[in-house]
């Protein structure tokens, strides 16, 4: 293949597709579910450099769970993940829904990225930290932390423990390992790498995992943590998520026209693999895999999960601005929630009448708990922090000239 | 023209002026940016003049630099002005000392766009009016411009500049004069002087300050969305102030303010950006050091607290007229 350089003498990567033209995915390779090797976690790096140019599978098109990385989940495993799944996604459908009623300024959804979050949370232990960005509140949901505290944050209500600071979707949970979100993209990669050198230094058998989209790997931080992860042998998971999009431009745009986002690991000498984003089965076992690794002293793992953004970039986005708009359904490696359940269906251990039931549970789980947490509060109306409270936790102890300040603002 | 049409026709122009003039910066190729800024560039000028960036503030400005050391006139946008941080280094110790440290040999030629301030609920992250922190640098230049008419001229302007220049775009402005009253409609830019933009070629000097309200009692030095603030205060407690809208921080109209100053005998500087080492402080100096013996009252700071900027409590954070009026009021009651 070759890059044309235009008509000025630099080549711009182009989507294959525009608004207006039909989707097409025919340049991705999709390996068959079942086709990668699954290598020993002490293989040296340097013996697995194919896992970063193909696509660990383990749902095949029927459903049917084949090949050497199938986890073999208990029933019970993969019913909680498909529950955490759907319920992330009724989370984000009512979130939405409050936002357009105008009860809090912003959303950011993940539909059809749920299980690169809630996989992962399972393969982990409960006290490994997590690094993630604004797409992964599936860790929060697959934790069972309560979705009241998150929709308070959202609303930035009286009980909103971050006291109404940070943008909706901004989480933080110390208890539910849940490193707090920046706005500012990748800044937590290379701090993921930070507290997992910490725990490696003290002995703590906890590790780390972060999260980064692949538009933000060209950011500095990207690189860094990279850097530090190879050098130090860090008990790191640096997941790439690679769902297509940065906002208006696609993955070409980082770099994703000449080499996988898996293989940025490489040239660090760290093993890298490339896994179906939207296979909760595939996620799961690769994270295993790499948390493996971390435990047993053997350093960092890098995984590119490859996804696609089925929805806008956020409630303040318009896809149908950049991107055909049959792309989502023309997404040839389905949605994860489907799969899923066409897999227990399969197993004979689901059934759609059951799956329609547990929806509409979840439903009401979400409305119940949008009706407690709207009782406390939203951006719009009802109770909200004392704005007193703005100058609290500048600083530990709060200096005499913020002092001075709060009075001046009459607080 | 609003302030993002204004800040569009200056692009076209100086596309269509100069080859050398190359656009870049995240969503701001196809998509046309994500407030729309460059919407339609890319489709006029081509994917080699105006495209895509990865997202990468540092690459953004030192690629830009490097594009500038070649004879091009890079003009780059950084999506939010809370995301120039990772450019900083580039800007502060590259950008701003390139004609210093080769003795004029070479120069950076860039201008760095950004939607800065307050008031669409962006919280920490999306809020930030660093200004402050590059008015320090030795080497840059700092133009924040207040309406669409001068959008245009500045922005031109800065891109013919042969210094670093960064133009920072009051996003609440970006749609009409907003005013500080955040529970009252924003009035469109149509009904307002300043949206008569010339489709052409046009610019508003670098260093030239503009007196945005005539009047006797005290002078306000203002700069982007403050002046409208600064508007509605005077509107609203009918205190005869005399309002200067700064437009250029770096290179600033000293002249402009002595000469209010010395009029009116009394002083009071607002801002946005937080207020400890602000550029309020600097014109504080500036006017204390130069207008001591005119001045009737110490020089008031109106500012945005040391605090973060809160995404619940914008409406306290923000200095708005009333805040504004109180210390007209304070500075000439003594
Ligand atoms: C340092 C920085 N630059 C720019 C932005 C603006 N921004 C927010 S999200 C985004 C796109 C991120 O895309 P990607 O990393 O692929 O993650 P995705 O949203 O697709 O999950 C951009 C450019 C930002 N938040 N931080």
């Amino acid at each position: 293949m070759t890059y044309p350089r235009n008509d000025h003498g630099i080549h711009v990567p182009m989507p294959n597709a525009r608004p207006g033209d039909s989707a097409d995915f025919s340049h991705h390779a999709i390996p068959p579910a079942g086709s990668v090797p699954m290598p020993p976690v002490d293989v040296a790096p340097a013996d697995i450099h194919g896992h970063a140019f193909t696509l660990i599978r383990v749902l095949d098109e029927d459903g049917n769970a084949v090949g050497p990385w199938n986890p073999g989940l208990s029933v019970e495993t993969l019913r909680q993940g498909l529950r955490s799944m759907m319920l992330t996604r009724a989370y984000d459908a009512r979130m939405v829904r409050v936002q357009r009623q105008g009860k809090t300024s912003f959303y950011m959804k993940c539909t059809g990225e749920e299980a690169v979050a809630v996989a992962a949370a399972m393969a982990l232990d409960r006290g490994d930290m997590c690094f993630p960005t604004y797409r992964q509140q599936g860790l929060l949901v697959a934790r069972d932390w309560p979705l009241v505290d998150m929709m308070n944050q959202v609303y930035s209500n009286s009980r909103d423990r971050l006291k109404g600071r940070q943008m909706p979707v901004f989480y933080s949970s110390r208890e539910a390992g849940f490193f707090s979100i920046s706005g500012n993209l990748g800044t937590q990669y290379s701090q993921s790498v930070g507290w997992a050198m910490g725990a490696a230094a003290d002995g703590d058998p906890r590790i780390a995992a972060a999260w980064i989209g692949e538009g933000a790997t060209a950011e500095g931080d990207f690189h860094h943590a990279l850097t530090f992860a190879s050098v130090y042998q860090a008990p790191v998971i640096l997941n790439i998520v690679n769902n297509q999009w940065a906002i208006s431009s696609f993955s070409g745009i980082a770099g994703g026209e000449r080499t996988t986002f898996a293989a940025r690991g490489l040239a660090f000498g760290i093993p890298a693999l490339r896994a179906d984003g939207n296979d909760f089965l595939a996620v799961h076992a690769v994270t295993s895999w790499a948390a493996q690794r971390a435990r047993q002293g053997l350093g960092p793992t890098l995984i590119e999960l490859f996804t696609y953004r089925a929805e806008g970039h956020s409630t303040s986005d318009d896809p149908s601005k950049y991107r055909p708009g049959s792309e989502a359904q023309a997404w040839p490696l389905g949605d994860p929630i489907e799969r899923l359940k066409t897999h227990l269906i399969n197993l004979g251990a689901w059934s759609q009448a059951e799956h329609d039931d547990l929806a509409k549970a979840l439903d009401d789980e979400v409305r119940a708990a949008g009706k407690e947490s709207e009782s406390y509060g939203t951006l719009s109306g009802g109770d909200r922090p004392a704005p007193s409270t703005m100058f609290d936790d500048v600083y530990k102890d709060m200096p005499a000239h913020l002092v001075a300040q709060r009075s001046q603002a009459g607080l | 023209m609003n302030m993002i049409e204004a800040i569009n026709s200056a692009m076209d122009v100086a596309l269509e002026r100069d080859r050398a003039v190359t656009i870049f910066g995240q969503d701001v190729g196809y998509f046309g940016g994500v407030f729309r800024a460059t919407d339609g560039l890319q489709k006029k000028y081509g994917a080699s003049r105006v495209f895509d960036a990865p997202i990468t503030e540092g690459g953004i400005v030192a690629v830009a630099v490097g594009m500038g050391a070649y004879g091009k006139r890079p003009v780059v946008e950084i999506q939010f002005a809370d995301y120039i941080y990772p450019a900083a280094d580039q800007l502060i110790s590259e950008a701003a000392r390139m004609r210093y440290r080769t003795g004029g040999e070479w120069w950076s030629p860039i201008t760095v766009r950004s939607p800065y301030g307050g008031g669409i609920y962006g919280g920490q992250t999306h809020s930030q009016s660093p200004e402050g922190i590059f008015t320090h640098v030795a080497g840059l230049k700092t133009v924040i411009p207040s309406n669409p008419y001068d959008a245009k001229g500045l922005l031109l302007a800065a891109i013919e500049d042969d210094d670093p220049v960064l133009f920072f775009e009051p996003k609440r402005l970006y749609n009409g004069p907003f005013d500080g009253h955040h529970d009252r409609p924003v009035r469109p830019w149509a009904k307002h002087p300043a949206s008569e933009v010339p489709e052409g070629h046009y610019i508003v000097p670098l260093g030239k300050a503009a007196v945005a309200r005539e009047g006797t009692a005290v002078t306000v030095l203002a700069y982007g969305t403050m002046v409208h603030v600064a508007l509605a205060a005077a509107e609203d407690s009918g205190i005869d102030a005399e309002i200067l809208d700064l437009r250029t921080l770096v290179p600033l109209d000293l002249e402009a303010i002595k000469a209010s100053v010395q009029k009116t005998g009394r002083c009071v500087v607002i801002h946005e950006a937080t207020r400890t080492c602000g550029f309020g402080a600097e014109l504080a100096a500036l006017v204390q050091e130069h207008c001591f013996f005119e001045l009737e009252a110490p020089v008031e700071r109106v500012t945005g607290w040391d605090t973060p900027y809160p995404h619940a409590f914008e409406w306290e954070y923000f200095p708005g007229p009333k805040r504004l009026a109180e210390a007209m009021r304070r500075t000439i009651e003594i």
